[in-house]
């Protein structure tokens, strides 16, 4: 059988997998935006025990390998209380995407000038208004680049998952090589299917930013 | 000058008082750097703060809009005492022009729009009032062309008037202006001074921190020399520019004709 019979051959198992990859990441990231910026907004805190809470959990995260991560919810939680793989999957890589999200937001909130917040408020514009108005907007442009790199780096990582039996695409990948004996077909395969997403991401950040940017051109 | 415009200049005097800073003392840390300060600016006032670098003209100036918090004084604005609480300070905040150095306009909005915002979210004017007195003012900063553009695309000399047509669409009571042509490359710096005395010819009350000795001399009513954590020495352009009776005011003076 030839490359392309293979691609064909596997092409209903491997678009299954992709929803799953999908699913599950996409359930991380949402999660990992809304914890993510709860962090973000602990560090930014004017309360002290805040920000330490915040720099503790960054630091402890980052510190840590996504596979421990994964394992420990998966396998320290079953002990208490059983985590289904698909939500052991998905918490772990929230919590991990969260942790560089959280810097990602706080250095965009810190990339507006001081002075631009200060004419908002000269101009008698409240704290919220004039994070509305002005702060956000300026800091959705500077993070946004870089929280696209951070949802590309989760798409890949979420094969990770495949260690703990989700069916997701590098699972699948695993399975298909140990029952056709043609590992290196089934991960370039595999490959294909991430490269693919990747694109489609990349493209849709690109679209947005270029919109976001029009005072630049 | 003709008497006229002398006594017109002199007149600002006798109104009202608008802004009124009585002992104030501003520390950083552990550094004072105003030390029991008085100003009392009236209505249709220009006065202009000038000394070195580090006097503590502009922390005065942000002290008076609550940018930077005072440890010790009292400061009225507009008969109001300030306090710093949030909606007083918003509300004080809307009646106070302030121009920055560095211009600081929104750079994801357009033109009209950095000049509509706070119209629309602070006073609540609906949108086709607030366009209307946004275009008025850019036509009087002669910018009517540039409503669409954004501030990026404009030269800082553009970017400033903007600015004061930004704080103007408030009607302020009183114009604050924080070196606004320090920034500026020089042959730009023209055309916001002539904003700036058109604006003064027109009554409006400002406080200037400023390095530009010609502005101060064609429309202050009061310079103040500011040294020392205090003011060292004020009264109109013609005495404190040309024969201060301190010896900082002299000091100040020779320093500037050495440039």
């Amino acid at each position: 059988m030839s490359f392309f019979e293979y691609l064909v051959d596997t092409a209903p198992l491997f678009l299954e997998a992709t929803r799953i990859t999908l699913t599950l990441t996409a359930t991380a990231l949402a999660i990992a935006m809304i914890l993510g910026a709860l962090v973000a907004a602990m560090s930014m805190s004017s309360v002290a025990v805040l920000r330490w809470i915040a720099t503790g959990f960054i630091g402890v995260i980052r510190g840590t390998p996504l596979i421990a991560q994964i394992f420990v919810l998966y396998f320290g939680i079953s002990g208490v209380l059983l985590l289904p793989a698909f939500w052991a999957g998905s918490i772990a890589l929230a919590v991990h995407n969260s942790a560089y999200i959280a810097e990602i937001v706080r250095s965009g909130f810190q990339s507006v000038p001081e002075g631009l917040t200060e004419a908002s408020r000269s101009v008698g514009m409240s704290q919220l208004k004039t994070l509305r108005r002005v702060r956000a907007p300026l800091a959705l442009r500077a993070i946004l680049p870089v929280l696209g790199s951070q949802f590309i780096i989760a798409v890949k990582d979420s094969s990770l998952v495949a260690f703990i039996g989700m069916p997701e695409l590098f699972r699948t990948s695993q399975n298909l090589a140990a029952s056709t004996y043609q590992p290196l077909t089934m991960y370039l395969i595999v490959s294909l299917y991430y490269l693919a997403i990747v694109l489609v991401l990349t493209l849709l950040v690109n679209r947005l930013e270029h919109r976001l940017s029009a005072h630049r051109r | 000058m003709t008497t006229q415009e002398a006594a017109e200049k002199q007149s600002g005097h006798e109104n009202e008082p608008l802004v009124e800073m009585r002992g104030i003392v501003k520390r950083f840390g552990d550094t004072v750097v105003l030390d029991g300060v008085d100003l009392v600016v009236h209505r249709g006032e220009v006065v202009v703060l000038i000394g070195p670098s580090g006097a503590g003209k502009s922390t005065l100036l942000r002290c008076i809009n609550g940018l930077e918090r005072i440890q010790e004084g009292t400061i009225h604005v507009v008969g109001e005492e300030l306090v710093y609480k949030e909606k007083h300070l918003n509300h004080i905040r809307s009646r106070i022009g302030m121009v920055f150095q560095a211009f600081n306009l929104f750079p994801h909005m357009k033109v009209i729009d950095n000049i509509t915002m706070a119209q629309q979210d602070v006073l609540n004017r609906p949108r086709k009032e607030a366009r209307a007195r946004a275009e008025e003012l850019l036509e009087r900063v002669g910018l009517t062309e540039k409503a669409q553009e954004y501030p990026d695309n404009l030269s800082g000399g553009q970017q400033q008037r903007v600015a004061i047509a930004r704080s103007l669409a408030m009607d302020p009571e009183v114009m604050l202006f924080d070196e606004p042509t320090s920034a500026l490359d020089p042959e730009l710096v023209g055309e916001v001074l002539q904003v700036m005395r058109t604006l003064a010819d027109e009554g409006m009350t400002m406080i200037v921190v400023s390095h530009e000795m010609r502005f101060a001399r064609r429309a202050a009513h009061r310079v103040m020399l500011m040294a020392d954590k205090g003011i060292v020495e004020e009264g109109p352009p013609e005495q404190v520019l040309e024969k201060p009776n301190s010896e900082r005011g002299k000091a100040f003076l020779h320093e500037l004709g050495d440039d």
